[in-house]
């Protein structure tokens, strides 16, 4: 591709695994297309010369399509970049300037500690999830799907918050590191339901107390996980949360 | 040898319930003794692993992804079929089983596929208790919609997100099992042997992909539910760590490999942009619900689509299959699409796409209702291409998309290794040679939640297991064999990337055993493949260690498999010497360019047995019958 393309420079953080300090890399790529999609753009740079032999650049990465949620970086500054609505995976280089300098850094957070580079460790997410974030139902004991009409409005809200896709996102936004907008995705998806009801206080008391146990900060409403969530995860979630905990705080059931 | 596929006898209508009547049954507080390794955790494994334990076996789920979320099961976006006929459109049980055996061209066991339609409408049930927000009408109840290879309305769908919410409610359901004790997560594991003892699947080998450690895993009974293999092309809507791995090294260990050479090019992707892209995103079949696909009239026409005339379009489905019109099965479609840009005819810069326009849908049901239908779908064409699908046509072309072949299966889903049981993609079992749209949620899902509970117990209460212990000399032998093959990775210390290779093999298949085939290519793939394998074990780099998180060491060992794979693949396609559904032989074509099948030489399942890398391994086969579906050239004109 010489000739071809633009070219970016990357400030990339490298970190070995068990190290407790990382550092900024700066490398060169060339020949990048602007139809490339970042992660392309970082394929391109674990294949080239300008790494002389050492380790690629480790990313997590799967689906490239911004749905499975495992691509995370903070890119200059902000998580998924500052396309909105926008994975890592589906940011184009389009958007990116020829010569433009890109620092590329993992999520940033106590409760998710960095495993080597850009890869960090999210298993809070499913400790979380494991604390209530389901309805208890085993598997041959449902009525018919029919049987229990939804109201459009309420099943849309239900939707609205189920798309999220857990990437850890608003986390990593967040100045105070807190998982509110995560956690109360999954208490509102199911507290627009009516199969949702019978564990509802249960289901908010304890999503709540294991996500603080994890490490996360507090919500302070400065809303920037709804600016930074790939998926516009809205902040309303957070405040039904926020009722949920509440109301389940005075019944003995939680 | 001719393989019992345990099917039962009798009226296929009762054979599921009177086939479970007859499994044995372990009883609730024996099954605490038994132990069940699932690895994979889409929807086949994640639905597998969470109802056993709900029954009470502990069970071990194995994923390579940081967590059991994010198998590529999540990125399935239209929908999933069941024969509810809540739309009162003519839907049955009956209608699903047929059109299913029709769509998979008469090559998959008619038993199995009833079960499954059988099993279809419980799949929506349970998944709506789980809280899945299917996408839903005014008054409340459930909305349906088409697709291909179907002239009812029995896909039910979540946005176009089907897949993610589907995995999420068995995620949470796999969750809950974890916290009550009785499934424990093992993920950034990745299997990579089998242990076989006495006869019988007994464990599997693992490397932990953070610290590289690998351990040795055992249990009464080890399930896959680990994919496909469609990455095999290098280029396709699967997952980066999708892979044939965990199958394959399953397969060189006695389990059969069958139909390989069935795979799905799935009509309607993202054409491919570049040299360096890594892979190609799909755009949902629902889409065709509403859009149109044309190419120009005139061959070579570089016009833009807007200031083509209606009159200098040719909707080529719609001509070709009125009935079925742009609704028809994914293989006649993708075909289609192939002939026509081989004539010329395709758009685009490269000349490989196809238009698909939503204009007259836009214009009948306004932009508001389609952005409703599809929205996220446009959206995400829009990120890809910087193009706006709600002013332009869609540009689409097909790619590797699923794989009906897979690990040999009976009808309890237990491969010819006893032990070892197949669920989802992963096995052959119920598609034959074309999958139809929105079947694959339904078939994981139906294997993981209805039919493998049952299985299991079956063959767990008639197993006479000997307790065995990780000092046995087959998990030694196993551990010593992984990691002989990660050190030989590492050893090689060529100058050829790892990606370069897959690249090369991708391409080759793409072009010698893709969406057309003759004898003369698949045996040109068959004098390459092996040159290509063994430059890869000369020349190939990998950096890093093998006792560290190293991507590239992960990525070469799945490169390694697939270039063994492929040579059975292309045996298979050779074999086959007839064509149907997605393995079209250019020999055998109708009048009209339609696949022709040979009924009578070639109604069987090739289940393929490993003979050593680079021999020709062995085939068997299993008879197909069809009693209830009258074996027909398929037709959707």
């Amino acid at each position: 591709m010489s000739g071809g393309g633009m070219t970016v420079r990357l400030k990339v953080w490298r970190q070995g695994r068990g190290e407790s300090r990382g550092r900024l890399v700066e490398y060169g790529v060339e020949g990048v297309s602007p139809d490339m999609s970042f992660l392309e753009m970082l394929d391109l740079l674990n294949r080239s010369p300008t790494l002389e032999g050492k380790e690629p650049v480790a990313f997590d990465n799967d689906c490239r399509e911004g749905i499975c949620g495992t691509c995370c970086l903070v890119i200059n500054g902000q998580a998924h970049g500052k396309e909105k609505g926008t994975t890592v995976c589906q940011l184009h280089m389009r958007h990116f300037r020829d010569g433009e300098t890109i620092v590329i850094e993992p999520w940033r957070a106590k409760a998710f500690p960095v495993i080597k580079d850009l890869i960090v460790d999210r298993s809070a997410f499913d400790n979380i999830i494991l604390s209530g974030g389901f309805i208890s139902v085993s598997t041959g004991s449902a009525i018919d799907a029919n049987a229990l009409p939804i109201g459009k409005k309420e099943a849309d809200l239900s939707f609205d918050a189920a798309a999220c896709i857990g990437c850890g996102a608003c986390v990593a936004a967040c100045p105070n590191a807190s998982a509110m907008l995560f956690v109360s995705a999954k208490i509102s998806q199911f507290a627009h339901l009516p199969q949702g009801q019978p564990e509802r206080n249960r289901r908010a008391a304890r999503m709540v107390s294991a996500m603080d146990g994890a490490g996360f900060g507090s919500c302070t409403n400065i809303g920037e996980c709804e600016a930074a969530c790939p998926k516009e995860i809205s902040v309303k979630n957070i405040a039904l949360m926020n009722r949920d905990f509440l109301r389940a705080s005075f019944c003995a059931e939680a | 040898m001719i393989l019992d596929s345990k099917t039962p006898s009798g009226p296929i209508q009762d054979s599921w319930e009177r086939h479970r009547f007859d499994l044995k049954l372990v009883n609730p507080s024996n099954k605490r003794k038994f132990s069940i390794i699932v690895v994979g955790t889409g929807l086949a494994g994640g639905s597998a692993a969470a109802s056993l334990a709900e029954l009470g076996y502990n069970v071990k789920s194995f994923c390579i992804q940081d967590s059991p979320r994010r198998a590529h099961s999540i990125a399935a976006q239209g929908g999933i079929n069941a024969a509810k006929n809540y739309p009162n459109d003519g839907d049955s049980i009956w209608r699903l089983f047929y059109d299913t055996v029709k769509g998979g061209d008469f090559r998959a066991r008619e038993a199995n596929i009833y079960r499954l339609a059988q099993i279809s409408n419980h799949i929506i049930d349970q998944c709506v208790a789980q809280g899945v927000p299917f996408a839903r009408d005014y008054g409340g109840l459930l909305a349906n919609r088409s697709f291909g290879g179907a002239q009812v309305s029995r896909t039910f769908y979540a946005r176009g997100q089907t897949g993610q919410q589907l995995l999420l409610g068995c995620y949470g359901a796999l969750m809950r099992q974890v916290a009550v004790g009785r499934v424990t997560v093992v993920p950034r594991t990745e299997m990579l042997d089998l242990i076989v003892i006495g006869g019988a699947a007994r464990g599997i080998v693992t490397r932990n992909l953070v610290d590289g450690s690998m351990e040795v895993h055992l249990a009464d009974a080890v399930v896959l539910g680990t994919g496909g293999y469609g990455r095999v092309f290098y280029l396709s809507t699967n997952g980066m760590s999708s892979n044939v791995t965990a199958s394959w090294r399953a397969h060189k260990r006695g389990a059969f490999f069958a139909n390989p050479c069935y795979t799905q090019i799935h009509p309607t992707c993202i054409p491919v942009h570049g040299t360096n892209q890594s892979k190609l995103t799909l755009m949902s079949e629902s889409l065709r619900n509403d859009g149109r696909v044309w190419v120009p009239k005139k061959a070579g026409d570089k016009r833009s689509p807007g200031e083509i005339p209606e009159g200098e379009r040719n909707y080529y489905l719609e001509t070709r299959y009125p009935s079925f019109g742009n609704l028809v099965p994914r293989d006649v479609a993708s075909r289609a699409a192939k002939k026509v840009c081989d004539e010329g005819y395709g758009v685009g810069a490269t000349g490989l796409a196809v238009y698909l326009d939503f204009d007259d849908a836009i214009r009948r049901d306004g932009e508001d209702t389609i952005r409703d239908r599809y929205g996220n779908l446009f959206q995400m064409y829009e990120k890809i291409t910087g193009e706006n699908p709600y002013k332009a046509p869609m540009r689409i072309y097909p790619a590797s998309h699923y794989t009906m072949g897979g690990l040999w299966v009976d009808y309890n889903l237990m491969s010819n290794l006893p032990g070892l049981f197949v669920i989802g993609e992963a096995n052959f079992s119920d598609h034959g040679a074309n999958r139809l749209g929105a079947s694959a949620l339904m078939q994981g899902l139906a294997d993981g939640y209805f039919v493998l509970p049952y299985t299991i117990g079956g063959y767990l209460a008639g197993a006479k297991l000997p307790a065995v212990t990780a000092d046995h000399d087959a998990c030694a032998e196993a551990l010593a064999a992984a990691r002989e093959k990660i050190d030989k990775l590492l050893s090689v210390k060529g100058n050829r990337t790892i990606d370069g290779f897959h690249k090369k093999l991708g391409l080759l298949l793409w072009n010698k055993c893709g969406m057309a085939r003759n004898a003369v290519l698949l045996k040109e793939a068959l004098e390459e493949i092996p040159a290509i394998r063994s430059e890869f074990w000369e020349n190939v780099n990998v950096l890093g260690s093998g006792d560290d998180l190293n991507q590239s060491l992960e990525m070469a060992g799945r490169v390694a498999d697939f270039l063994e794979f492929a040579e059975t693949l292309v045996e298979d396609a050779l074999a086959r010497d007839e064509s149907c559904g997605g393995h079209f032989r250019e020999e055998h074509q109708t009048a009209d360019n339609e696949a022709q099948r040979d009924d009578e030489n070639f109604s069987h399942v090739a289940a393929w047995e490993f003979n050593g890398v680079g021999k020709k391994p062995t085939e068997h086969r299993e008879p197909l019958e069809f009693k209830y579906v009258k074996l027909t050239q398929r037709s959707y004109k």
